[in-house]
């Protein structure tokens, strides 16, 4: 059953003179994980404001075409709304905790609905176990590392209990290790408690093992959909200049030169195998 | 700036920081009348000494000192003023009297900062903006007084990047006329101004995000309770309020001069 | 050539940000200094423009002394680029905005327009000359701010965090320029925990751990490392990983670039 349907969507800002994305035709069934990738400027994060109802809601402009999530048509319902539904995590860890402790930012969304007090509690209690921050409810949100901050927003988020979260570049200002573990309470939401997640990120070598799905976008279209190891092994991906995982890269080039290692391998650790097994270990 | 090392809240587990802020809040009114009520030094140094002890029940000596120091400069400019205007021209016979007059101005002074201080040292932003709100101030209003503190760390630490950056090009804002002097913060306030709105941009989206406005009723995680402390200071205060009341009105204060010389 | 004697650092709120740091980069070096988010590595390179003094320790550019000089001076050698170039933005156009530095180093007209020029084609921004920075995306301001710390010709650059928020092509853009710099003569510093950028651009690393240089050496005998770099808190980079993971069948360690990987690869497994 598609949680997200779009057909023929098109989307100019408005000081845009042309749309940021046009005739998008997209559906995300529940429970999938997709990762939407491409260059700087293709229209993905413009596309995830779909999502939420920011577009057309929040950022006015013309919308073209027809989007409808979890049931509700965009356009008809305020974000207020939606977001009950599809939750977004952003880019600035920072710019998404307001409160003065974390607890209080978790509850932010739940306070906003007019949930009863003690439900708050046990929610925000749940989502901050959920996503290893129980330890730091107390703490300010400036005393936090950038990956503790990202991990306090998905928290605030997942408080709200939608069916879909959308995270636009969640690790842009995280470290390594801070991207990984976000990248793990990601998973973990979708393959646990089954949440539809959709990833737009650059940085593929740590999150395409965990993705059911992987559309790239360019100059505002959709290029390319479908299973991880089609997409970002095709030389399509590799023309658009994604930067697809190295251990897809080196199958690639090993193909090229004759050398088969069976299943595309989406991470170091499936590459390690794969090349284990050839070699008959 | 020391001085407003006093009114920067500090996290200490006391019983006076965990005492109901709208409690507090009374009684900084109460003593910020009767201070103002009494010219007397005898009354104000009443009111200086009974605050100790709450100083030191929560535990902020130090912040406190701190703010003291600081204020120490004003305290000294207010004391000369006042000495040198009342000899001259309010015709008080003796320069004991000019002197303990000013001596009470001052200490006026330093209570009502003394005041402050404990308030502010005590009583952290957020539970503030509870007290706010449950006092009904509309929600958006209280909404903007905790952004507002949560994000202030955060401007300053910008602004000391936004000089650096521009330091690093070259940019010198030591030196040359007032004018110059001023122009060369331009290169400073445009980039943080350009951030806060940007940042402002970015904070809306994430509040539409979370169901801000979904709900006319707002519930909230936290909420504010009068105990018997509080509900013991706030009597306390207006038994203050009332002796002093009666005290200025019917009870002629002896000065400290009078007293020595009798 | 940039020395740092024993230095140590604390901001005035008693963090200890730098301890015992000792360090020589000669002229005409690549360098990259890596850990976590917190090691210290914009500190310690805050210190090589003079914008931080040492609380402890010298630090000596070309010879003399960071506290012997102002900050404008020591900018004329180092330019220092910024992570978000949105924290120097201010100028209507991106013309002013890169004759900005040029204006205070006390240039004159016919220079600075020359240098403007000559640094609007180096980034590739000649289009953009007249339009305002901030109407640009974010990938054109990065490089209108780098353009304008170039235009005056440090001869040492240093780039802190340049990869954040950059796609793939950015990227790959960002590397070859960056070798490009350092093949005209320049000191080139990296100051990043892209683990993956740094591999393909094999610098000099220098790492980091809560203020202390724990490690210095190329890029292949580091990265390959897992106590350092598990100690750093950085990643091992992706290929690393897979050799890592091969190690019990006699393949080298010190693998980082994929095609060199490839290469070793198709020796083994035959074609």
């Amino acid at each position: 059953m598609a949680i997200i349907e779009a057909r023929g969507l098109t989307y100019t800002y408005p000081i845009g003179e042309k749309p940021a994305f046009e005739d998008v035709n997209l559906k995300i069934n529940k429970g999938e994980f997709v990762i939407i990738t491409g260059p700087s400027g293709c229209g993905k994060t413009t596309l995830c404001r779909c999502f939420n109802g920011l577009i057309p809601h929040f950022y006015g402009g013309k919308l073209e075409g027809e989007i409808t999530v979890c049931g509700l048509r965009v356009r008809e319902h305020p974000t207020y709304e939606i977001a009950q539904h599809v939750g977004m995590v952003f880019q600035n860890p920072e710019n998404q905790l307001f409160a003065l402790s974390v607890e209080k930012d978790v509850a932010f969304g739940l306070e906003n609905l007019g949930v009863p007090r003690e439900e708050i509690r046990k929610r925000v209690d749940w989502a901050l176990k959920i996503t290893g921050t129980y330890d730091l409810r107390n703490r300010a949100p400036y005393e936090l590392s950038g990956g503790q901050q990202q991990r306090v927003a998905i928290a605030s988020v997942l408080a709200m209990n939608p069916e879909v979260i959308v995270l636009d570049e969640p690790t842009s200002f995280l470290d390594p290790m801070g991207a990984e573990q976000i990248f793990e309470v990601i998973n973990r939401l979708n393959k646990d408690l089954g949440i539809t997640i959709i990833l737009v990120e650059h940085r593929l070598d740590l999150i395409s093992k965990y993705a059911s799905r992987v559309i790239i976008m360019q100059n505002g279209r959709i290029v390319l959909d479908g299973d991880p190891r089609k997409v970002l092994a095709s030389e399509e991906a590799r023309l658009i200049g994604v930067g697809i995982p190295k251990a897809t890269l080196l199958y690639k080039i090993l193909k090229f030169r004759g050398v088969n290692l069976g299943r595309t391998p989406l991470s170091s650790d499936e590459a390690c195998q794969s090349i284990m097994e050839v070699m008959g270990k | 700036m020391s001085m407003f090392d006093g009114f920067k809240f500090r996290s200490v587990s006391s019983s006076i920081h965990q005492m109901d802020p709208r409690a507090k809040f009374v009684y900084v009114c109460v003593l910020f009348s009767v201070t103002v009520m009494f010219n007397n030094l005898i009354p104000l140094l009443i009111l200086f000494l009974i605050q100790v002890p709450l100083v030191l029940m929560a535990k902020v000596q130090k912040e406190w000192v701190r703010s003291m120091k600081g204020s120490a400069m004003f305290a000294v400019i207010i004391f000369a003023m006042n000495l040198l205007s009342l000899y001259f021209y309010s015709g008080y016979e003796t320069f004991g009297s000019v002197l303990e007059r000013s001596l009470a101005m001052t200490l006026r002074f330093i209570v009502l900062i003394q005041t402050f201080s404990i308030f502010f040292l005590t009583t952290s932003p957020d539970m503030l903006g509870l007290a706010l709100e449950q006092s009904r101030i509309p929600y958006e209003l209280c909404f903007a007084f905790t952004t507002a503190v949560r994000f202030v760390p955060v401007l300053a630490e910008e602004a000391q990047t936004i000089m650096d950056a521009q330091k690093a090009r070259g940019l010198e804002l030591e030196g040359g006329n007032f004018l110059k002097r001023i122009r060369n913060y331009i290169p400073i306030l445009i980039p943080l101004i350009v951030n806060a709105i940007r940042r402002s941009l970015e904070l809306a989206e994430t509040m539409e995000s979370r169901a801000w406005g979904a709900n006319k009723n707002r519930t909230n995680l936290y909420v504010l309770k009068m105990e018997r402390k509080d509900v013991l200071l706030i009597l306390i205060s207006l038994l203050i309020l009332a002796v002093s009341i009666y005290v200025s009105m019917y009870v002629q204060i002896p000065s400290i001069i009078q007293i020595l010389t009798s | 050539m940039i020395v740092m004697e024993d230095v140590y650092f604390s901001y005035p709120s008693g963090v200890e940000a730098l301890r015992e740091v000792n360090l020589k980069i000669e002229d005409g070096e690549f360098v990259a200094i890596m850990g976590q988010n917190g090691a210290g590595k914009t500190t310690l390179v805050k210190h090589i423009n003079g914008l931080l003094k040492p609380t402890k320790g010298r630090v000596l550019i070309d010879g003399v002394e960071t506290t012997k000089v102002s900050v404008a001076k020591l900018a004329r050698k180092v330019g220092l680029v910024f992570q978000n170039p949105d924290h120097q933005l201010f100028s209507e156009t991106v013309e002013e905005e890169i004759s900005f530095a040029l204006k205070n180093f006390g240039y004159d007209e016919k220079t600075i327009r020359e240098r403007v020029d000559w640094a609007l084609n180096l980034l590739d921004l000649k289009e953009y000359r007249k339009v305002s920075p901030f109407m640009l995306s974010g990938g054109e301001r990065k490089r209108v701010a780098l353009a304008s710390v170039l235009a005056w010709n440090p001869k040492i650059v240093i780039l802190d965090e340049p990869t954040i928020g950059q796609d793939h092509r950015q990227k790959e853009r960002l590397r070859q320029f960056i070798l490009q710099l350092n093949r005209q003569g320049k000191t080139v510093i990296i100051v990043t925990h892209d683990v993956e950028f740094v591999a393909e651009c094999d610098p000099k690393i220098m790492l980091m751990r809560q203020g202390r240089i724990i490690a210095i050496g190329g890029a292949k005998e580091i990265l390959t490392n897992e106590n350092l770099v598990n100690q750093a808190s950085v990643a091992l980079p992706e290929i690393a990983k897979i050799f890592k993971g091969l190690e019990d069948f006699g393949f080298p360690r010190n693998v980082i670039d994929v095609y060199e990987a490839a290469d070793v690869l198709y020796e083994r497994l035959g074609g």
